[in-house]
């Protein structure tokens, strides 16, 4: 008997504040209206998806000093907009990202365990960690981790988070009317935790939620981050977006889980990925590069060039050559509050292997960086993306993929129409939602109070 | 003595099943559903029929408690909440008129956050947001967060307490007022999306809010853009000079406890005296009298309902707010003779949620209509415009107007 088919997991993640997003684009909506939400959330939720998915970023980016324009800017509270959601959807899961650092662990499981009994079960948390002394002038708490620490925190914000969700068990509300009982036990949601950065105790006062805790994300790639995935999380927001990659991460990943006690099944890879769809293939790549140009303006361009150079390149014309200076070794200061200043390791190489490139192919500024930076993560007709999304997915490059559409709120629209019913047809999507909670729809099984109880007492 | 008002304003307090501790246990009561969004859409949904201003939804960092400071072990109490924020959030885009108040603690959380989460609420309610600041001095909360020490009080009279008390106050005032900057750190109209330059805002109407203080300091901008409207409404309980001041300086609607009309006029002319000193003697400041409602058609039967209430609690119910027990055309004479000392509206606490908030909407209120003194209708969008406070100008707008065509 062959293999059967895996079942494919989707998800919609909202158009970020990055030049991914086509804001310019004229059916481009608010970015911060309700409206826009719930358009995206019901087309997510027409498309039998499994949850919608929101980044978080808790200071507007900087470049030179000056808040960076070019991007969309702007975005709502993530457990508001989320628990808003819950109103106007009934099976979508709703998963936010919140940060481990500029949070308190009591806070933000009322919080979680609040969205999760207003959804009914659909709460899903990715957890971030950030440790920059930047965002921290937001937070009264300030905010300045050393790098090292960043995990060692998150690990503990997520386990004190933890205890605190299980500190209900689910049978302390009696709430009978005839005996006057309403507790069980004047102790519920007794806590005490005391580590290296927490050191609380007291009890909770969110009775325990239909999932028992919120689904787990988890999004680092370092060796710290997979390894904190494989001990803890239920889901990973990859970014490896093909095959190769893909199949590497995800067996290396799948291969950690066994020294905590895990099953293959209990941690769902999901990578991140764009898509444009076109009536045929070729439709679908002249679409994609029409995209490109319009994620990468002139102004964007020079933008992106000075991560790599580190200096203000604001007088070089994008139509033009690339700059002959070197970029600045000293430490990169000119953009703040962003990932990607991160992954060019050696600017100077890279400047250098870039200058040969536009040489070589006589490409302007604007031209190089449309060139060499993201590409559309799956280009093609509806029949095309069913046939690759499939294909990955069995060949265990990923479970599925949280979708980044680049137009907001419509841009999930064409994928629901056309891919969902491809993939539905190949039995590797759902028709109907299955169970109640997104536990049940990411196919988890639902923790167990007691035995937490019994494990943590032992 | 001053004319009655034309016009009151009518709020809700909505809290657990009801505001006395045996609520829970009345057949109408529907405590095993607390902790759940249905019960809240349909009380705020109740509310709304009412035409009422506005609900609030009461809030807490640990277990309520009978005891003022301390847990107290109960378990024939209503316990647990579920986030107040969230909840709001979760009925805002069922209702389209009423205005929607959650409780926020100052003491142990993040201006930041606070200040997004309202503007947010303010933006899926289409400008029907406000919050209800609130702090704590309890140490068992306090342990909840283990970040700072609290002094263990265990009388709110001793001077330790006093001083504490103030101090947390003080705070809350700069708390507000970092919330607050932070709303109006993008002006209107930021948002340009010009594709002739790339700009998809124009970063000179984002503003740092460079807020210090011994409590915080907090940079900004917000990350979400200024709320529909404007600056969404603020507002405190009260009960003595140092919470009267926070009201003066930082609040929309003030909430007071007077027990008679003698009480209300001396609060409201010590807020007025500190709402002149903290320099706003021109601006609308409401103060709402707080009061504990038990209704019925017979006042004999509202009576003999708080005394078997009273009964299954075990104990006479007591609270901060008068509690009245009696019919609704009787509610309506109080709520007369009150609003003629000078408050300009009322948030009341309905003992038992599911009796007493369709007495309010399906009985108080038509009586008041036929007195002429409440609306026959919604006559506003937003909670600013149902309280009558116009839509301000961010503070960081600049006052001088460029020249036409320039």
């Amino acid at each position: 008997m062959s293999k059967p088919l895996k079942q494919i997991h989707l998800a919609a993640h909202f158009p970020g504040v990055n030049n991914t997003t086509v804001w310019s684009d004229p059916q481009a909506g608010s970015h911060i209206e309700f409206s826009s939400f719930v358009h995206f959330a019901k087309t997510a939720e027409r498309a039998k998806f499994d949850f919608l998915f929101l980044a978080e970023g808790l200071r507007l980016r900087e470049q030179g000093g000056k808040i960076y324009d070019l991007d969309v800017v702007g975005r709502p509270d993530t457990f508001t907009v989320l628990t808003a959601l819950a109103a106007v959807t009934e099976h979508l899961g709703l998963t936010g990202t919140i940060n481990s650092t500029f949070n308190e662990p009591y806070e933000v499981a009322r919080q979680f365990a609040s969205l999760d009994h207003l959804s009914d079960g659909r709460a899903a948390w990715n957890v971030v960690t950030s440790w920059d002394a930047f965002t921290g002038e937001n937070f009264r708490r300030g905010g300045f981790l050393p790098q090292g620490e960043r995990y060692s925190r998150a690990k503990e914000f997520l386990q004190t988070a933890g205890e605190l969700f299980d500190s209900w068990q689910g049978d302390e509300i009696l709430a009978d009317q005839r005996t006057g009982a309403f507790l069980r036990d004047a102790k519920a949601g007794a806590f005490t935790h005391s580590g290296q950065h927490f050191d609380i105790e007291g009890q909770f006062n969110v009775p325990r939620s239909p999932q028992g805790r919120p689904v787990i994300f988890q999004a680092g790639d370092s060796e710290e981050g997979r390894e904190f995935a494989a001990s803890t999380a239920d889901a990973i927001f990859s970014r490896y977006a093909t095959l190769k990659e893909g199949q590497e991460f995800y067996t290396d990943v799948k291969n950690r889980l066994a020294k905590y006690g895990r099953h293959a099944d209990q941690l769902k890879i999901l990578p991140a990925a764009s898509f444009v769809l076109g009536d045929t293939d070729a439709e679908a790549e002249e679409l994609a590069r029409e995209v490109r140009r319009l994620q990468v303006s002139g102004a964007t361009a020079i933008k992106h060039l000075e991560f790599v150079w580190n200096r203000d390149l604001s007088a070089y014309d994008p139509d033009g050559p690339l700059p002959d200076i070197d970029p600045d070794p000293g430490e990169h200061t000119l953009a703040r509050g962003r990932a990607q200043v991160r992954m060019y390791r050696d600017p100077v190489a890279t400047a250098r292997e870039w200058r040969e490139r536009a040489a070589a192919n006589n490409w302007s500024i604007r031209e190089l960086v449309i060139e060499t930076g993201n590409r559309q993560g799956f280009v093609g007709s509806p029949a095309t993306v069913a046939a690759t999304i499939n294909d990955f997915v069995q060949a265990d490059a990923s479970d599925g993929f949280i979708l980044v559409p680049h137009i907001t709120p419509g841009g999930l629209d064409g994928f629901a129409d056309t891919v969902v019913p491809l993939l539905q047809e190949r039995g590797v999507f759902r028709t109907e939602y299955e169970g109640t909670t997104l536990r049940d729809r990411l196919g988890l099984a639902h923790p167990d109070a007691g035995a937490a109880g019994e494990r943590a007492a032992s | 003595m001053s004319s009655s008002p034309s016009s009151l304003h009518l709020a809700v307090a909505l809290d657990g099943a009801g505001w006395h501790p045996a609520a829970w246990r009345e057949p109408v009561a529907r405590p095993r559903e607390l902790f759940t969004a249905r019960y809240w859409a349909d009380l705020v949904a109740e509310a709304e029929r009412g035409l009422l201003d506005f609900v609030t939804i009461e809030d807490g960092l640990g277990l309520q408690s009978s005891h003022p400071l301390e847990p107290d072990d109960r378990t024939d109490q209503v316990r647990g909440r579920l986030d107040a924020v969230l909840i709001a959030a979760r009925v805002a885009p069922l209702t389209r008129h009423i205005g929607i108040v959650p409780t926020v603690v100052a003491t142990h959380t993040e201006p930041f956050h606070l200040s997004k989460a309202i503007a947010t609420l303010d933006h899926v309610s289409t400008g029907r947001a406000g919050l209800r600041v609130q702090i704590t001095a309890r140490q068992s909360e306090a342990a909840h967060f283990g970040r700072r020490p609290v002094p263990h009080i265990t009388a709110p009279d001793d001077p330790l307490a006093r001083e504490s008390v103030a101090a947390l106050f003080d705070e809350a005032a700069d708390y507000v007022e970092v919330v607050r900057r932070l709303w109006d750190s993008w002006e209107d109209g930021a948002e340009i999306r010009d594709t002739a330059t790339g700009r998809f805002i124009d970063r000179e109407k984002l503003h740092y809010v460079d807020f210090e203080s011994p409590h915080f300091s907090v940079k900004g901008p917000s990350i979400t853009p200024r709320p529909p409207q404007g600056q969404p409404i603020v507002s405190a309980l009260a009960h003595g000079t140092v919470p009267y001041r926070l009201v003066a300086r930082s609040a929309d609607v003030g909430y007071v406890t007077p027990h008679d009309s003698g009480q209300a006029r001396a609060i409201v002319e010590e807020i007025r005296t500190e709402q002149a000193a903290a320099g706003r003697a021109g601006e609308l400041l409401h103060v709402f009298g707080d009061l504990v409602v038990l209704l019925d058609d017979d006042p004999a039967e509202a009576v003999a309902r708080r005394e078997r209430l009273d009964a299954l609690a075990g104990y006479e119910y007591t609270s901060d707010a008068r509690i009245f027990a009696g019919t609704p055309a009787q509610l309506a004479d109080l709520l007369q003779e009150l609003a003629s000392a000078g408050l300009s509206g009322f948030r009341l606490r309905p003992a038992v949620a599911g009796h007493d908030l369709p007495a309010i909407t399906r009985e108080l209120v038509p009586e008041l209509q036929r007195r002429g003194v409440f609306r026959q209708t919604y006559e506003a969008d937003t909670l600013r415009g149902l309280l009558g406070l116009a839509r301000p100008n961010s503070r960081y707008a600049a006052t001088a107007t460029a020249p036409a065509g320039a």
